[in-house]
Order: C-alpha cells, then structure tokens, then sequence
C-alpha cells in the first residue's frame, strides 16, 4: 500500500524535495500539502522584481496547478496545520479535520522578526516575506511615503524596488553603514551613494522608538532622537527566525530551529524537516543554495537512500537591485590577515581583499564586480595566491599591473568642482587658464586669482597643473597627510568642503586613500574636518579620536587620568570648593593642584572611576572643563573693575561670558583666551590665542600670541568700543580658524601661514562675512555646546573592564 | 584550550577596544572595523602605555602615550625591535570567546 506523506508548507525547500521524490519514483507516496499562504510554491527570491515591476506573478510561480496535478499532489493551499499528534501519527488541519500520515516534512520556513516597539500591530505596518506584504508596497505610488526600518539586503530591496514605483522611500537603519554584515564601511558608502541617487533616503545610526498611529493606522515612525517621519506604510524587515512553533508543540526537539541529523530526521521518528526552519550542527540558514541540498538529502532518505547533509563553506554571494555590489567570504574574525586595498574616486570603484596564509578568504568589490566569479572561485578552491599576489586585485586579465595614479583623485574631480575657497575658482578655470598657456603657479594666479589670497589651495592648484601638463611640470615636494593618502591637510580640507564630503568613508573613497580606514594620525584630523564643516549632517567618532579626548580626561604615564572641572573665568565659590574636595577624598586622589588656567586639577584617577567622579562633581554643578581636548580651554581673567582700583572693564564678567559662549567647541588645535581689565595685563592676555586687554576707550583684541613651544606677542585684530563687538570679533576669528586650519596647528601658526591681514579682511571688515561666521559657530554649538562628562556618568558600563578573569570560582 | 565567554562583540564599538582583566594582568581586546576582535597584552613595552586606550586602524593599534604602533596579528611593533604577547580569541554567535589557558587561567574543570 501507498504510504502518506504530509507536508507542513509550500516553500521553495518543500518544493524541492518534491520535484526530487516524484522525478526519482511517483508512485512512492500519496502526497498532501498544506501551505498557510493561499497558492503553491513559487520563486520568493523574485519577488523583489515583482515589486519593482520587472516581473509579473506569473513569471516567478515554480509549481501550478498542472505541475502538481501531474505530480499527483493533493494541494491544500490557504490552511495551515495547527496540531501534530506524533503518537497517533496524525496532524490536525485549520478546519479540525484530522489526517493520519507515514511521514511527515516539515517545511514551514522562518517568521519575519518584528521589532516589538510601541505600534507594531498598527495598520500599515508590515514585513516583506510574501506575495500580500509585495502587493501591499506594490498599492503605494508618488504620493506616498514609506518608512524601511532595516538596511540589510531585504530592507533595500524593497526600498529600491518601490522607489523605482515613485515613492518617497527612507531607511532607517540603526547600525553605522548599510549591509554591515556583508559589507565594509567603504563599500557601505558606495551603496548608500547609489540609492540616494535613486531618490531613496537613507539614516543611518538611527534608533526606532515608537510607531505612531491614528484610527488604528500606521501615521509616522518616531525615532530615539525625537525625528518624526511620516508614513503610510511601514516595512520591517530587520531579520527572520525559524517557524518552529508548531514543532516545538508537537514535542520535537527545536533550538533556535528545527533540529536535524545529517538525514533531515528530527528528533522524533517519521518526522523530517528542510529549509529555514530547521537548525543543522548548530546552524540555521537563510539562503537557498544549502536548503536545495537539504531537499535532495531528504527525498533519499523518504525514499530509503542512503544521504547525507554536509554544510559548505560559508560564502555567500549577494546583489543589490540595480547596485554594482559583491561581497564573498569572511573579513571578519581570525588572526594572521592582511588586506589589498583598491579605489578609483573617478569611477566609483572600491575593491578590497582580505588574504589569509597565501589564500583569498574574503572579497568586498562595489562598482566593478566583473572578477567577483573568479575571486569567488579562489575564495572556494582555497588557491594558494602567493605567485599573483601582487597583482591580484587587478583580477585575472590583467598580469604586471602599475600602482595606482596617485593624482587620481584630482584628476577624478568633476569641472565644476571648486578648488580655491577664497576667490571661488573652480577647476574648469584653471585647467582653462592652463590650456591657455598659464603654465606655472605664479601665472595661474596672475589668470584666475586661484591661490592667490590665503594659500591654502596652492597644492590642488599645483596637481592640476601637474595632471594637465604632466611631466613639463616639476611638482614641488609637499607633505602629504599621512601614508594613507599623497594629499596635504590643505588638500582635503578644500576638498571635503567643495566636494561635499560628509563622512570619513566619503573621505577614504573620494580622496583615494590606501588603507581600509585610515590610521592614527589622519584619522583624528578628517573627522575634525567633517565636523566643523558638516557640523549637522556629520557626528563625532571617538574612536578617531586621541585617548584624551575619547575618555574626557588627560591619560597619565601611569595609565590612570586626571581631571579638571570648569571654572568659568576662573571664579568658584564654597560649594564648588567643597565638592571638589569630597571628589578627591571619596576617589582617593593622590594629587590636588592648582593650574596655570585659573582652576583646579585632580590628578591620578583611576580610569572605571571616571564616570563616578564626573556624576559628583555634576552634583555640584561642575562640568567639564576640557582640559584635554583640542578646544577651547580657559579664559583666563583678572578681578577688573569689581575689586581692582585700575579696573577699565569688567573683565571678568567678559572673560566668563566668552567663556560660556564657547566651552564645547571643538577646534583644530586647542585655544586658550585671556581678558585682562587694563594694560598692567595680569591676565596674561597678550600671549594668548585670543586675549583681549580692557582700556578706557574699550577693548584691545589680539590674535595669534603664543607661550609654549614658541613665545609670540598677540597682534591686534582691532580695537572695539563695545563689549558685544569684542564678543563678536572672538567668535568670528575662532570660527574662521575652525574653517580653514590645519589640524593641530595653533592659531598663531595658521595666522602666519594666510597673513593677518586676510583674516582681518574677513572678520574685521567684511561685516556680512563676520555674521555668517558667528551664524555658523552658533550652529555647530547648538551640538557641540554641551557637558560630555554628564552624557559619559549617564552610561558607566565602557569605562569598567569588559570581564574580570582574575578571580578564581570558590574553592 | 578553556574557551571563556567575556562578552559580546557590541560591547566593544568598532574601532575600539576594552580590556579584560586576567591572571597574566590586562589584555586588550581590540574590534577593528569589522566584526573581528584580537586580544593581545594591554602594556606597551615602551613604557607601559595602556594600549586599549590607543587609536584602532586597519588591524593595528597605536599606543596613546607615545605613538608605537604594533601589528594585531603577531604583536610585532611596526619599526621597533619589541611585540606584545598575543592570545587566542574567537567569536561565535556575536560571543567573544578568550582562551582561558594562555591568559592563565585555571580550567573550571
Ligand atoms: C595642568 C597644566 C600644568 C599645571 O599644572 O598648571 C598643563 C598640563 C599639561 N599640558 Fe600644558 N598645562 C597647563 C597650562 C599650560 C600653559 C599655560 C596656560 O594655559 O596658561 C601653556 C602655555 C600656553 C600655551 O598653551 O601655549 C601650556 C602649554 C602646553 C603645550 C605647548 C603648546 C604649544 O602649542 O606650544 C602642550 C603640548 C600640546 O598641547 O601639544 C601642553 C600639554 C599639556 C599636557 C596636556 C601634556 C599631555 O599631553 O599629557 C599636560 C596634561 C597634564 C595632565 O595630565 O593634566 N601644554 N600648558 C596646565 C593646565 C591649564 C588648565 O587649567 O587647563
Ligand atoms: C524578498 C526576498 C528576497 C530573497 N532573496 C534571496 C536571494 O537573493 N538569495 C537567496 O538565497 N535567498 C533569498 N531569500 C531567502 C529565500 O527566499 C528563503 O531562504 C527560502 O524561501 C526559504 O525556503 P523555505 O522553504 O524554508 O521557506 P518558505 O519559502 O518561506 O516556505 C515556507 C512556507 O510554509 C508555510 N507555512 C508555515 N507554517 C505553516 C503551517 N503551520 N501550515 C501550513 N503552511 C505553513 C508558509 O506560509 C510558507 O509559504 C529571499 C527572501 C525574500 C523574502
Ligand atoms: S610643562 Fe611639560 S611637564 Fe609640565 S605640565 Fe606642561 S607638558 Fe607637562
Ligand atoms: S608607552 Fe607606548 S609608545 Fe611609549
């Protein structure tokens, strides 16, 4: 007699184990298959072009109803099963109608993962997995909008595929770069690069808090931040777990799915499973490619054969909708690694190989994938790559490659692509001007003005001339940042600002740079960069940042920290006294010291204190006095006109209002201001960054003094009647200096290299130039204008040791 | 080798590091910018300088006082006749596993 067979789901796994069992013997079983979703199998992978419009339904259906008659299935489409009873050997179908089985598959797949956040029940709130979640984003048009949470390759298939149907697509991804798992920081930047240029919007870094809804319906996805965007649909596709609830009532054994031996047989006799939902040696899967292996290995073992599941290598190999992206292998986790680096600014091109004991393990390529089969391949074969190591990143076709050009990425820039800051010439003006006989630097400034006012575009405008003249021009050696990059600090500042650079990645790519991310001595530089250019669309990475400034506090040659509480114009009070006494009691710190700033330091705190010290002192109303960072430092004042029988001004109420205005604000180098209240100058004003002496006539303010390595006097920038003009004048000098400094070059130095005069050019005369510096100091402080110690005491758990392996288990 | 679980990769952010206490004293435990942790001493043989306080880059660290930069995978510094120990590290399920033997600790067994 026929044996039955149930099978639990119409999947694409099912269906395989399937098409193998009545190819190999028809009659071996009287099948019946149940599938919760109201159709038979088809093709699910291609629903992304179903959604685009590529592709019909029809196109993608792998089993119709010929394919199943044919095949003798009977086909309960559109009822799930809700009980098995393992003993009597029968399931239980929706409709209470109990059916006895011989075997029975398990083929249930994997639920979408839903992210349990106020509003996931709402209306309009959906995953992407089958034809109804495509159909409901196939409903939407140009005048909707869709909110994507999840940047992973599904979330962005379903943005691409709607925002190719015209509708106003965001992602809202929570991790730093797109497609983290499968993707570098590098190539997570060219990929966001091409959606946005498809019209999608794309957050990263972004938290969901709630979704908000009105009358039942999905109206809009709140984030963390407080950003509210309104939608009409909300897609989740943040992730899949096993189906496996079912199996788990049943009895079986489940992990996190399904679990399996080598045959597909679950723990339970008679019972086997395929597909996402089961679980193998410790595995769970989420591709097709080894659950076509499981069907095979589970019709020999329906039909007696001897077979057995063996998990691959895990590469995967993945595509994009309409993006040049391939990733294959592992650069992730293992020692003993190094890495080929390859970028083409000009063509978006970004390559990098991760090489492992003379063999490929891992491959990243965005916008020329055309050797990802054949890096896949040694990925596979484990090809010892030593002969062809050096040239391996030109892929197969090309043997004896030559290094990469390094004036690429000028020569890569577009021609309106503005060079010289100051007098705004853009490339296609000088290039022109050196087609037209200007064929070395003092003519390309008498032509174009280029580089002619503050200097700092002199290196761009010198690689134009050499990449438009070539050899006939002698370059003059420059310092380049770093050995990541032939650029100078000039170079890229110019360039992040005219090319509209607003992340590190953009950086690395745009500008050509050597390694996968940099090193210490660039690194800290660009993201100073960003910042004070992008100071809204770019944020602070501590981790590009010098120990100092990523833990609040000055490091010791003993590994321990000290700490400097703010005091504003060097005035404190009793309590402030009082607390920082407690502190230094409570944490044992072994030294007190008074600075030359004008306030007091706490010297030798251990580190997994820092957070705790900082929570007192807050109490107290004390906050971060910066003391180790590049920013602004102290205001140093004298008593003034309060007490001091020679008193103009009031100079320390000057002192403190500077002070206030500009405590957060991050700087290329640090900057330290003093007011003094007349000309006897106990301040000390006249060697600072910016001091200003007080006089009866108003205020002195000087730039660019010096008194540490070098010893310089300030030189006037101007003399002001008014304390608001004085206030203004610092402001505007400092946000110039924020613009257009060298990283970790002092104001003195960065004045001597443009000229005074240009700079007071700016400040002093140019009235609308000085209120759009103070305009956009304000708004880079409206981030940055903040206590970094009360945000750190918030959340304690970095600064203590990940684990403590010293103690032994009790004896 | 004793595997011992010691936290998840997310404990570390990327680019960073944290350290871990042992019987053999710290080591660092130091993400670079994938999922991908090493773990190798703590101190600097220069003098001392706590190395997960350093700048992470590529699969190097810079050390915080003075700038010596050593090479994750041999503990080799770059230009300098020195290295720091090295220890045997995996990451399972997002787990980050550190072998208990080589940093001197006794097995649980
Ligand atoms: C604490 C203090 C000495 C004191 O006990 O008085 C001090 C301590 C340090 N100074 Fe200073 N400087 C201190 C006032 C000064 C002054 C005088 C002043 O500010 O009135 C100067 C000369 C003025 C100037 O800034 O140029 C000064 C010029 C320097 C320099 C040289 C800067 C230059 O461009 O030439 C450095 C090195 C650097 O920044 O690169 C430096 C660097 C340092 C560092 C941060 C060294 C380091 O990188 O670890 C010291 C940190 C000690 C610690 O762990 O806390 N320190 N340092 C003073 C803190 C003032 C404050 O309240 O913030
Ligand atoms: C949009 C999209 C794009 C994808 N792209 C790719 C890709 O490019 N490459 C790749 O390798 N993989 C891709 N995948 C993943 C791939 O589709 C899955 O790995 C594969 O479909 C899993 O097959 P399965 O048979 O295990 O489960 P499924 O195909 O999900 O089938 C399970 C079926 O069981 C039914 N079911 C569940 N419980 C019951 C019950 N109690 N009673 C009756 N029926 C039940 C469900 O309704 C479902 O129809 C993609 C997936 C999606 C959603
Ligand atoms: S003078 Fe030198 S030793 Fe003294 S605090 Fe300043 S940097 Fe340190
Ligand atoms: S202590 Fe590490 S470089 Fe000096």
């Amino acid at each position: 007699m026929t044996q039955k067979l149930i099978v639990i789901g119409a999947g694409m796994a099912s269906g395989r184990v399937l098409e193998h069992l009545t190819d190999a013997d028809p009659g071996a079983y009287d099948i019946t298959l149940f599938n919760a979703e109201p159709r038979g199998n088809y093709n699910r992978i291609m629903l992304s072009p179903v959604l685009s419009g590529e592709k019909t339904y029809q196109e993608i259906v792998t089993h119709d109803d010929a394919w199943y008659a044919a095949a003798g299935v009977t086909c309960r489409f559109g009822e799930r099963v809700v009980a098995i009873d393992t003993a009597a050997k029968t399931v239980t179908a929706e409709t209470g109608e109990v059916l006895p089985y011989d075997k029975l598959l398990f083929g249930t797949g994997s639920n979408p993962f839903m992210i349990p956040l106020p509003g996931h029940d709402l209306d309009g709130v959906i995953a992407y997995r089958d034809l109804e979640d495509t159909e409901r984003m196939m409903a939407m048009g140009p005048d909707n909008k869709v909110v994507v949470i999840g940047g992973g390759l599904l979330g962005l298939e379903a943005a691409a595929g709607m925002a190719a149907r015209g509708v106003d697509v965001t992602v809202v991804h929570i991790m730093g770069h797109l497609m983290e798992r499968q993707l570098d920081e590098a190539a997570g930047y060219l990929l966001r690069k091409s959606l946005e240029a498809k019209g999608i919007t794309i957050l990263c870094g972004a938290n969901s808090k709630e979704i908000l809804g009105e009358n039942g319906r999905v109206r809009a996805l709140l984030l963390e931040d407080g950003t509210e965007l309104a939608c009409d649909l909300l897609v989740m596709a943040v992730g899949i777990r096993p189906n496996v609830a079912l199996a788990q009532e049943a009895g079986l054994a489940v992990g996190r799915g399904i679990h399996v031996d080598d045959q597909m047989l679950t723990s339970v006799e008679d019972v086997l499973a395929v597909g996402e939902c089961v679980e193998h040696d410790g595995a769970v899967f989420g591709l097709v490619a080894p659950l076509y292996d499981q069907a095979k290995v589970a019709a020999a073992t329906l039909l007696g054969q001897q077979a057995a599941f063996v998990q691959k290598s895990l590469s995967t190999k993945l595509k994009v909708t309409g993006c040049d992206l391939f990733s294959a292998g592992d650069f992730a986790e293992g020692e003993g690694r190094e890495d080929i680096v390859f970028r083409d600014p000009g063509r978006g091109i970004y390559k990098r190989l991760v090489i492992e004991d003379d063999k490929l393990v891992g491959a990243v390529m965005y916008g020329d994938t055309a050797d990802g089969s054949w890096f896949f391949g040694l990925i596979k074969d484990g090809t010892d790559i030593s002969e062809m190591r050096e040239t391996l990143i030109f892929g197969p076709a090309y043997q004896g490659g030559s290094p990469v050009d390094p004036l690429s990425a000028v020569a890569a820039l577009p021609p309106e692509a503005e060079i010289c800051g100051c007098n705004g010439i853009c490339k296609s003006t000088i290039t022109d001007a050196i087609a037209g006989g200007a064929t070395d630097l003092g003519a390309v400034r008498a032509t174009t003005k280029a580089s002619a006012s503050c200097g700092t575009c002199t290196g761009l405008v010198e690689q134009l001339l050499q990449v438009t003249l070539g050899d006939d021009f002698q370059m003059p050696a420059a310092q380049p940042m770093c050995g990541c990059t032939d650029l100078t600090h000039e170079d890229v500042r110019r360039l992040i600002k005219s090319q509209e650079l607003k992340s590190q990645p953009a950086v690395w790519q745009e500008l050509g740079w050597t390694t996968p991310n940099g090193c210490h001595v660039c690194r800290p530089a660009v993201n100073f960069y960003l910042l004070a250019d992008w100071p809204l669309e770019y944020r602070d990475d501590p981790q590009s940042r010098f120990v100092n400034e990523r833990k609040h506090a000055n490091i010791q040659k003993d590994g321990t920290f000290s700490v400097v509480p703010r005091m504003w114009g060097g005035i404190t009070n009793p309590t402030e006294l009082r607390a920082i006494a407690d502190a230094a009691e409570k944490y044992d710190v072994p030294t007190v010291k008074v600075t030359g700033g004008q306030r007091i330091d706490l010297l030798g705190v251990k580190g997994e204190d820092l957070p705790y010290i900082w929570a007192d002192l807050n109490k107290a109303g004390l906050v971060s006095g910066h003391a180790y960072s590049k920013g602004l430092r102290t205001v140093k004042t004298c008593v003034g006109t309060d007490h001091c029988r020679f008193g103009t001004q009031d100079s320390t109420g000057l002192g403190i209002k500077l002070e206030r205005a500009l405590w957060g604000s991050w700087t290329p180098h640090k900057v330290k201001l003093a007011v003094s209240g007349c000309p006897r100058n106990c301040a000390e004003a006249t060697c600072k960054d910016v001091g200003v002496v007080c006089v009866d006539s108003g205020y002195q303010v000087g730039v660019a003094g010096a008194a540490g390595m070098d010893v310089k006097e300030t030189e006037r920038l101007a003399d002001v009647p008014t304390e608001q003009e004085a206030i203004d004048l610092t402001v505007a000098f400092i946000q110039l200096y924020r613009e257009n400094a060298k990283y970790l070059d002092r104001p003195y130095k960065w004045v001597a290299k443009v000229g005074l005069d240009w700079v007071k050019a700016r400040v002093v005369d140019d009235l609308e130039e000085r209120a759009r510096l103070i305009a956009a100091f304000e708004l880079s402080q409206s981030i940055y204008r903040k206590d970094p110690w009360a945000e750190h005491a918030a959340k304690p758990a970095p600064f203590a040791p990940l684990a403590n392996l010293e103690l032994e288990a009790a004896e | 080798m004793s595997w011992i679980d010691i936290g998840h990769i997310d404990d570390i952010p990327l680019r960073g590091a944290r350290v871990v206490k042992t019987p053999v004293g710290c080591v660092g435990l130091f993400r670079t910018g994938e999922a991908e942790v090493f773990a190798a001493s703590n101190s600097c043989p220069h003098k001392g300088g706590p190395l997960a306080e350093g700048i992470v880059h590529g699969q190097k660290i810079t050390c915080p006082l003075h700038n010596w930069v050593f090479d994750l995978n041999s503990g080799e510094a770059i230009g300098e006749d020195a290295r720091i120990a090295t220890y045997p590290v995996r990451l399972e399920a997002g787990r980050i596993l550190l072998d208990g033997a080589a940093v001197g600790k006794r097995s649980a067994a």
